[in-house]
This record gives structure tokens, sequence and C-alpha cells, in this order.
């Protein structure tokens, strides 16, 4: 894989949408890379019993998949120079798992710096989970 | 407990060097569904201009949480972690953290602030090699949710 060439970007290019399938096991390795075992994303007892309706994805988890599509769109994971976001919603993980929906649009190329803005948006079950998740990737 | 007002402009000693490797970097990658070569192939990573292979840019999170911990466990800063969500998060990299870097995080304590009964905290944590080069600042607010108590 290349990185992305500055010159092949415009604002409003589209990126996505892509789907990505998340489920408790998915919750369970994020735990272990991350280091954030908090009960919530793992035990639905514990989960219900703090009130939430269910396991939920790492508020994380869902920034890093939707970082994941930024990287495969840029061509090079290493690009992502900025990345951030609101959690408005959590990513509820029933036991048959869930999925999110990533897209994206280029929204600033400054061809000085090759910094590229993407506004990114990341919906489960046709709802916002993320609120001015924005990323900047660095093209040449 | 009401979290601490006074713990602004704080910062913690760094965390111990943690030494990243390819087996970490390549599960943090399987489980965001990061599938760039650059993570898990260390000759891809090197065709691309890396040492070696490349963290997920949100890996970084890791170190950052990992360095928060020593101010939300802190009993003075008044933190109930039971009631904590994360609200914001930000990073600004530097350069890729890669396989081989030995990282520590700093983290600074730079608003408390009570909005609608709860306690938003916004840390900042440097994230660097144990040699002190800049890898990526992490800014992140989390939200201590007000208590019936």
């Amino acid at each position: 894989m290349a990185a992305r060439r500055l010159t092949a970007v415009s604002v409003g290019d589209a990126i996505g949408p892509v789907t990505v399938p998340v489920t408790r096991a998915t919750l369970a390795a994020y735990a272990q890379a991350s280091g954030d075992e908090n009960p919530i994303h793992q035990d639905e007892d514990f989960a219900r019993s703090v009130g939430l309706p269910d396991v939920i994805a790492h508020g994380m988890w869902t920034l890093g998949a939707s970082g994941s599509v930024v990287a495969d769109w840029a061509g090079d994971a290493g690009r992502v120079v900025e990345l951030g976001t609101r959690f408005t919603k959590p990513v509820v993980v029933p036991v048959g798992g869930s999925e999110i929906v990533v897209d994206g649009v280029v929204k600033a190329v400054d061809a000085g710096s090759g910094r590229v803005t993407v506004d990114v948006t990341t919906t489960c079950g046709g709802e916002k989970v993320l609120g001015r998740c924005v990323a900047v990737v660095r093209l040449d | 407990m009401a979290v601490n007002p006074d713990f602004v402009g704080r910062s913690y000693p760094s965390t111990e060097p943690y030494a990243v490797d390819a087996a970490l970097i390549a599960s943090f990658a399987a489980a965001v569904g990061a599938h760039d070569p650059v993570h898990t192939d260390a000759e891809a990573a090197r065709a691309a201009g890396y040492v070696d292979v490349v963290a997920p840019p949100t890996m970084a999170v890791r170190f950052s949480q990992g360095a928060e911990r020593a101010y939300v466990n802190d009993p003075e800063a008044g933190i109930d972690f039971t009631r904590v969500v994360h609200g914001e998060q930000r990073f600004v990299h530097h350069r890729p953290i890669t396989a081989g870097d030995e990282v520590t995080g700093t983290t600074t304590v730079d608003a408390v602030r009570q909005a609608g009964g709860h306690a938003m905290i916004t840390t900042r944590t440097e994230i660097t090699t144990a040699s002190g080069e800049a890898l990526a600042t992490s800014m992140s607010t989390i939200v201590v949710r007000g208590g019936e108590d």
C-alpha cells in the first residue's frame, strides 16, 4: 500500500462508507491491547448494574475503528497526524454483535504543509455516536 | 466526594517506560480493524520509511490512560472512577509510535470545571520515548457524573 498523493485529493472527496463489525470478542481483544479493562465493556451483568442497557464498546474502540478507515484511505497509517472526537452516544454491543458505519469527507487541503483535514461521521443503527470527529493526515 | 479543583496545573511523574513490540501493535491493529500492512509487516513499514511496524494512531491511548491513572487514582483528587465516562479525546502525533520504542507518559491537569452537576476534567499527556523524543500529545476530557449522595 502506498500513501495517497496530495495532488489526488480535493475538498469534498468522500471516504467510505465502510461498515465495521463489533462483537464481544472484539471488545475483549481491544481491552487487552489497550489496557482498558473496565467491565462495562465486557460484562453484561455489570453493565446493567450501572444503568447501561447492555455491554457498550469502548469509546476509544469506536474512535480507533473510525481512524482505521481514514488510515486505509490515506494509504499509510503513519500519516494520521491528528485524530479527535467527542463521545456522544455509546455503541451497544448485544451478544449477537453490532456494527458501525464510518464515512468521511475532505474539508480542507493545505497544499503547502500537505495537511488534509477530514470530517468523520460514525453511526450505529443510523445514529451518530461520535461528535465533531476530525482527522488530519499529512500527504506528499 | 467532590472533584478537587486545586489540582489544576499539577503534573504527575512520568510512567515507567513501556517497551512497545510488534505483537502489541499487531493485536491493537486487529482489534480496531486496521489492515494497513505497516502495522504487521516490518518490510512494508520500512518501505514506507519507518524503522519498524507502526502503531495505529489511537494506540497512544494505552500510554495516555496509563499516565492519567496516577491522577485519577490519587485519593486527594476526589475522583470516583465508577462514575467516570470518557467525554473527549484528541491526539496530535509528532511521529508514529513504532516497535522498539520505550514509551512513557507525563500527565498534567489542565482544567477542572463543574457543569450540570457533573465535573469535567481535562488532562494533557505528553507521550515521549524514554530518552525524551516527542511522540504524541493526548488531550482527554473525562466526565465524573454527579451522584445523589
